[in-house]
C-alpha cells in the first residue's frame, strides 16, 4: 500500500488556519456564532462534520482523542470518526475520559469531570437558538447583536402553558458569561450544569451551518428560566442496571415486545469503570461479562 | 405635581419636521409638518396612494426619510431626533414606549403562539422573568380587550378577525406605551365588530391618555377616534384641523369629495 496521501488530521494546512483563526475568535466572544468557510467531509452532513473539522483543526500529534455518540464510544457514527482520525492524524485513541486530551461528542458530555488539559468538542447541528422561533438569519443576527432575547423566554413560557412545567428536554438554551444565549447542541439539559465554569474549553462546530462557538474554561453558563420555574435538570428516577450508578444520565431501553425495559447510563465509559470498581446492577453480569472475560485472558 | 403633569402635556410628544419622501423620481411624502401632544389621536385620511402608509413608517423610524426629521420625546423627557438613535434604542422604543397595531394582525402577532405569550412578549423581551406575574398581566389585558381568559392558551390562529385584531391591541399595550401607530386597524373586519373594536379603542385611549396616530381611509373611523385629521393627496397635506370642523366643513375640494362620497346614513 502507499502511504497515505493525506495532510496530517485529513485537512490542508490553510484550511486548519482558516478554522483556528474562527476558534479563537469564538472563545475571544463566549457564546458568539462565528461563520467560518465550511469544507466538505468525506462523511454526510449530520454526521458530525463540523465537529470533524474543528477536531482537525485542534488535533496534535501528541493527543489522545476520544469520541462519544449519545455518551457511547462504540456506536457506528463514534468508531467512525476515531477510526478516521486514527488513519489520517495517527493519534492514540481512547475511550477512557481521564486519559483523552479531545473529547469529540455528539449530544452528551461524559460523567467523569472534565480538567484544564482538555478540549470537548461538539458536533452541532443547528446552532442558533432562536433558529424555530425567528426563521430570519437576518433578524436572528440582529437579536444577538442587541442581546434582545425576549423570545427566548416566549418559548419556554409556551411550555409551562402548555405542559405545566418547562418541557424543553435537550438543546435547552443557555446564556453564555452573561451575554450571548447559546443553543448548547442537542444535549439533555441534565448535562448544562456541567457547563458552567468547566475547567475544559468547550467547542462547538456546525459543519452545515458553517459555524463555530465556544465556551471558554472557567465561564458562567446560565441555564434560562422563570424565577418561579426554575431550571431542573431531568434524569430517570433509577439507578443504572448495570452500575446502580444514581447520578448518572440513563437511556432507557425496550428489552421486548411486552412493556419491559431497562435504565442504562449514557456513558458506556463511566458504566464500565463503575463496573470494574465493583459496582453491580440487577441486570450487571449479562452483557458485559464476556468482554470482562476477554480483557481478563488479554 | 398637578403642573407638572400639566407641564408634560404641553410639549408636543412627537414632531414631524417637513419630513419628505421619495422613492426615485416619484415623491411619496412631501413635506410633512406636524406636533402630536400625549393624549391626541390624530387621524390621517386619504385615497390608496396618497402617502398615508409611507408617512407612518417614517413617523414610526422604520423607513428612513429623504428629507426632514422627526423626533421624540422620550420617557426622560429628552426631545430626541429619530435618526440619531442607535438601532438598539430604536427597537427598544418599538417595544416599550411605542406600539405599532398592523392592519393584518398576522403581521403583528406570532400566529403560532398562544394567547398569553403573545402578550407576554413585550414584558419578557424588558427582562420580566416570573411566569405567574406575566400570566397574570397578560390575563388582566385579555379581559380589558374583551377576549374570554379561557382563551388564553389557544394561538391566535384559532381566533377570530376581530379578537385577533383585540388580542393584536393588547400586545401591544401591555408596556403601556404613550404613543400608538394604526395601520387601517378596522380594515377587514365586518361592520358590527368594527364597531366594538372602535369603541374599546376609544375607551383605552382615554383611560391610558394614548397619543395615536391613526392611518385609515374611513372617514368614519376617523369621526369617532381622533381629535385631530389630516387629510393627505399625491404625498402632500392639503388640509388639517379639528376632526369635526374639516369633516362637516372642509375647505379643500378634495376634502370636500372625500366627504361627500360617504353615503349618508
Amino acid at each position: 500500500m502507499n502511504a497515505p496521501a493525506y495532510n496530517f488530521a485529513y485537512l490542508d494546512e490553510q484550511t486548519k488556519r482558516m478554522i483556528r483563526r474562527a476558534i479563537l475568535k469564538a472563545i475571544a466572544i463566549p457564546g458568539y456564532q462565528v461563520p467560518f468557510a465550511s469544507r466538505e467531509m468525506p462523511m454526510p452532513y449530520g454526521w458530525g462534520t463540523g465537529g470533524v473539522q474543528v477536531t482537525a483543526a485542534i488535533l496534535g500529534p501528541q493527543d489522545v482523542l476520544k469520541v462519544i455518540d449519545q455518551g457511547s464510544d462504540d456506536t457506528t457514527n463514534a468508531i467512525s470518526i476515531r477510526k478516521f482520525f486514527a488513519k489520517t492524524a495517527g493519534v492514540a485513541t481512547t475511550t477512557a475520559t481521564e486519559e483523552a486530551s479531545v473529547i469529540q461528542t455528539r449530544h452528551r458530555i461524559p460523567e467523569t469531570a472534565l480538567h484544564e488539559n482538555q478540549v470537548l468538542v461538539y458536533q452541532v447541528p443547528i446552532p442558533e437558538p432562536l433558529r424555530f422561533l425567528e426563521p430570519r438569519e437576518t433578524e436572528t443576527r440582529r437579536m444577538h447583536a442587541l442581546a434582545e432575547y425576549g423570545l427566548m423566554h416566549v418559548k419556554l413560557y409556551e411550555d409551562i402553558a402548555r405542559f405545566g412545567h418547562i418541557a424543553t428536554a435537550y438543546a435547552y438554551p443557555v446564556k453564555v458569561n452573561a451575554r450571548y444565549v447559546m443553543d448548547p447542541s442537542p444535549t439533555p439539559k441534565f448535562d448544562n450544569p456541567k457547563m458552567d465554569n468547566c475547567p475544559a474549553l468547550q467547542l462547538f462546530g456546525a459543519g452545515r451551518e458553517k459555524r463555530i462557538y465556544a465556551i471558554p474554561p472557567y465561564t458562567r453558563v446560565a441555564s434560562l428560566d422563570f424565577e418561579d420555574h426554575p431550571f431542573e435538570p431531568y434524569r430517570f428516577n433509577a439507578p443504572c442496571a448495570l452500575c446502580a450508578a444514581e447520578d448518572s444520565y440513563l437511556d432507557e431501553i425496550v428489552t421486548d415486545d411486552k412493556g419491559s425495559r431497562m435504565f442504562v447510563c449514557s456513558d458506556t465509559d463511566y458504566c464500565e469503570g463503575r463496573q470494574a470498581a465493583g459496582h453491580h446492577g440487577s441486570l450487571s453480569a449479562a452483557p458485559y461479562k464476556e468482554r470482562a472475560q476477554g480483557d481478563s485472558n488479554g | 405635581m398637578a403642573d407638572q403633569a400639566t407641564l408634560e402635556n404641553d410639549q408636543p410628544l412627537l414632531v414631524a419636521n417637513s419630513l419628505s419622501k421619495s422613492y426615485g423620481r416619484i415623491a411619496a411624502c412631501r413635506d410633512v409638518s406636524f406636533s402630536l401632544y400625549p393624549g391626541e389621536v390624530l387621524a390621517v385620511v386619504g385615497e390608496s396612494g396618497s402617502g398615508k402608509s409611507t408617512l407612518l413608517q417614517l413617523l414610526s423610524g422604520q423607513l428612513a426619510a429623504s428629507g426632514g426629521h422627526v423626533s421624540y420625546r422620550m420617557r426622560d423627557g429628552v426631545t430626541r431626533d429619530l435618526a440619531t438613535l442607535s438601532e438598539a434604542e430604536r427597537r427598544f422604543l418599538f417595544r416599550t414606549d411605542w406600539g405599532f397595531v398592523h392592519q393584518d394582525p398576522a403581521q403583528g402577532l406570532r400566529m403560532a403562539v398562544s394567547a398569553g405569550a403573545n402578550v407576554g412578549e413585550r414584558l419578557m423581551a424588558v427582562g420580566w422573568s416570573h411566569y405567574g406575574r406575566i400570566r397574570d398581566t397578560a390575563s388582566d389585558w385579555l379581559t380589558r380587550v374583551e377576549i374570554d381568559v379561557a382563551r388564553i392558551d389557544d394561538a391566535p390562529r384559532t381566533y377570530s378577525g376581530g379578537m385577533r385584531q383585540r388580542l393584536q391591541i393588547a400586545r401591544n399595550l401591555v408596556t403601556e406605551p404613550r404613543l400608538v401607530f394604526m395601520d387601517e386597524p378596522t380594515g377587514g373586519l365586518d361592520v358590527s365588530v368594527q364597531a366594538r373594536l372602535l369603541d374599546l379603542l376609544r375607551s383605552l385611549v382615554t383611560e391610558l391618555n394614548l397619543a395615536v396616530i391613526i392611518v385609515t381611509h374611513d372617514l368614519a373611523v376617523a369621526r369617532l377616534l381622533s381629535h385631530r385629521v389630516m387629510v393627505m393627496k399625491g404625498g402632500r397635506v392639503i388640509e388639517t384641523g379639528l376632526t369635526d370642523q374639516v369633516l362637516d366643513d372642509p375647505r379643500e375640494p378634495y376634502t370636500q369629495l372625500l366627504v361627500s362620497s360617504i353615503l349618508p346614513p
